[in-house]
């Protein structure tokens, strides 16, 4: 069980307490590529928040400057309150991260991996935890096993236990689910829950949207090096995404007029229609019975990320 | 500390994990250098008095096995951990630079002193003789080891690609080891060569470490003790600058 303190989170945040992650104006050029134009984000302590974006909007970038990987060019970063450049011995051990990169050093044991990873950060290591963490991961099988001999998924889970080995209070996930397959992405989301539900603050990238939207209470989208949107998972969801109906009639017959101007159809032959609230898809079933159409098919929609993550990146929402 | 300890610890059990590669060729290939040119060169004078070609090369080949090992291992280590992605592990924690430093080029001193230590008690078989000044071939090899692994260390992280890598040892570090008079002494040279020769620091590393072997020299021990301290040093402070600075390692 997590019944050890995190480390990093200060001994008493309150009464101001402090944001898990601040960035304000971060900038950063690569030659004349402008990565990050002006980034200004703040992530609360416990919060689960995702950073979603196309490839090459900056969120890696972003994640390598919280990390100090990279340098900004302008603008200032701190891991709870601890500036990432003046203060980094403090940002770092606060901070946990899982690079998107698959990394590993072939000379070592995934058991050898953790420990090294411990005494970095100054710490004795734990067997205990590096246990817990093993088995919550599902690595316990391979704990001595050689860093090479693993499959990308193992790998992948050994970078998560190797951020987490040091009890960091924030955790910064960049695409962790690559490459995962269903059951083993399952474990590791529960895995992270749980962290979070203790407390740890979670900022995770990733290109499957419906994680985003089941995990994540608030969203950032990034768009060519700015964040183009940024609000609560489900206030998003509202403002830009509906719910819709889809059906199919039966042969030859059609939509009356109101109905069929609103309908879209697809590439299946099925007729996309789409709706303000839940409440309107009894309007539409009375509508068709009404003019004596019979449904062969219907289904609910309900609103979704990736129609929002759409919407935006086609810039259609400021 | 520990996060210093740690690192050290890490990059000797790098090299010990693979110690027939790091360890038992270098000690071999030392060795047949030792055979091979002890036997074609068996009939040439002797260059100090009482003292065989021979048993010249001893102190010549054990520097150069030193330096080039240490300058391998912090070089190999870096170069590697950066093209295979792995240097992540080390720059994401809070490791101070000094920690960094400290610990790769300490490891690769080891693994020189190591490997000098084993090609001087091989050669006590064929040279039974005790040095003259131990504590100054003590010095010397300390000294060497640290510049050969901090110049390792800097090739390491100017390095992007292992063909980069390769053309800093061949084209720099072996023509510097080789022409420092492992072979030979500089006082037969002609005299211009002897006086590029004088701008080769690995010139004066070997030659007072074979001082602190026979008691005798091209340079004054003195001398070339405070050309490879001041360089050593020079580089120390250099390679830290740089690795504050995030230099090659943090874009």
């Amino acid at each position: 069980m997590l019944d050890r303190p995190l480390a990093g989170i200060p001994a008493d945040p309150s009464p101001a307490r402090v944001a898990a992650i601040r960035i304000e104006g971060a900038q950063k050029s690569f030659g004349s590529f402008q990565a990050l134009r002006g980034v200004d984000l703040e992530v609360q302590q416990g919060e689960f928040f995702a950073l979603l974006g196309p490839n090459g909007a900056g969120k890696t970038t972003l994640i390598n400057l919280l990390a100090g990987l990279t340098r900004p060019d302008a603008g200032t970063l701190a891991i709870l309150g601890h500036d990432v450049r003046a203060d980094y011995r403090a940002a770092r051990r606060a901070v946990g991260i899982v690079p998107q990169e698959l990394v590993f050093d072939p000379f070592f044991t995934v058991r050898e991996t953790l420990r090294l990873q411990c005494g970095y950060f100054g710490i004795r290591p734990d067997a205990a935890w590096i246990d817990e963490l093993l088995e919550n991961l599902q690595l316990q099988d391979k704990a001595n096993a050689n860093m090479r001999a693993l499959s990308g998924g193992m790998k992948r889970r050994v970078l998560v236990a190797q951020a987490l080995v040091h009890r960091p209070a924030v955790l910064v996930l960049d695409e962790p689910t690559a490459g995962v397959d269903v059951e083993l992405r399952q474990t590791l989301w529960k895995f992270i829950r749980r962290l979070n539900a203790e407390g740890q603050t979670i900022l995770l990238t990733t290109h499957y949207l419906e994680e985003a939207q089941s995990l994540c209470e608030r969203v950032a989208m990034m768009k060519a090096g700015r964040i183009v949107a940024l609000d609560h998972t489900s206030k998003l969801l509202t403002d830009h995404s509906h719910p819709s109906v889809t059906l199919r009639l039966q042969a030859a017959q059609v939509l009356p007029g109101p109905l069929a101007a609103r309908a879209v159809p697809l590439a299946d032959g099925r007729l996309r229609i789409a709706i303000d609230s839940y409440a309107e898809v009894e309007q539409v079933l009375a509508a068709c019975r009404e003019s004596g159409l019979t449904i062969a098919d219907l289904e609910v929609g309900q609103p979704d990320l990736e129609d929002v993550f759409v919407a935006i990146m086609r810039g259609e929402v400021a | 500390m520990r996060g210093f300890f740690t690192l050290f610890r890490k990059e000797m059990l790098r090299f010990w994990k693979v110690s027939f590669q790091t360890l038992l060729a270098p000690l071999v290939s030392t060795l047949l250098y030792l055979l091979v040119f002890a036997q074609v060169m068996s009939g040439r004078s002797e260059i100090y008095p009482g003292i065989s070609y021979r048993e010249f090369l001893v102190p010549g080949l054990a520097m150069m096995a030193m330096l080039q090992n240490a300058f391998s291992n912090t070089s190999s280590s870096m170069v590697q951990s950066k093209i295979t992605g792995n240097i992540v592990f080390v720059l994401l924690t809070p490791l101070r630079p000094i920690e960094m430093f400290g610990a790769y080029v300490m490891a690769a001193m080891v693994r020189g002193m190591a490997v000098g230590t084993c090609v001087w008690l091989v050669s006590l078989l064929f040279f039974p003789r005790l040095p003259a000044h131990p504590l100054e071939l003590l010095a010397f090899a300390l000294l060497g080891n640290l510049l050969a692994a901090v110049l390792g260390l800097i090739a390491g992280i100017w390095a992007e690609k292992f063909d980069q890598m390769a053309a800093f040892q061949n084209f720099l570090i072996v023509p510097l080891t080789f022409l420092a008079g492992v072979f030979y002494s500089i006082h037969g040279l002609p005299p211009f060569w002897r006086d590029v020769s004088r701008f080769n620091p690995f010139l004066y590393m070997i030659d007072g470490f074979r001082h602190g072997f026979f008691g005798v020299s091209d340079v004054a021990p003195l001398d070339s003790l405070l050309i490879v301290g001041l360089s050593a040093f020079a580089l120390s402070w250099l390679t830290l600058v740089l690795i504050s600075r995030g230099w090659r390692l943090r874009h």
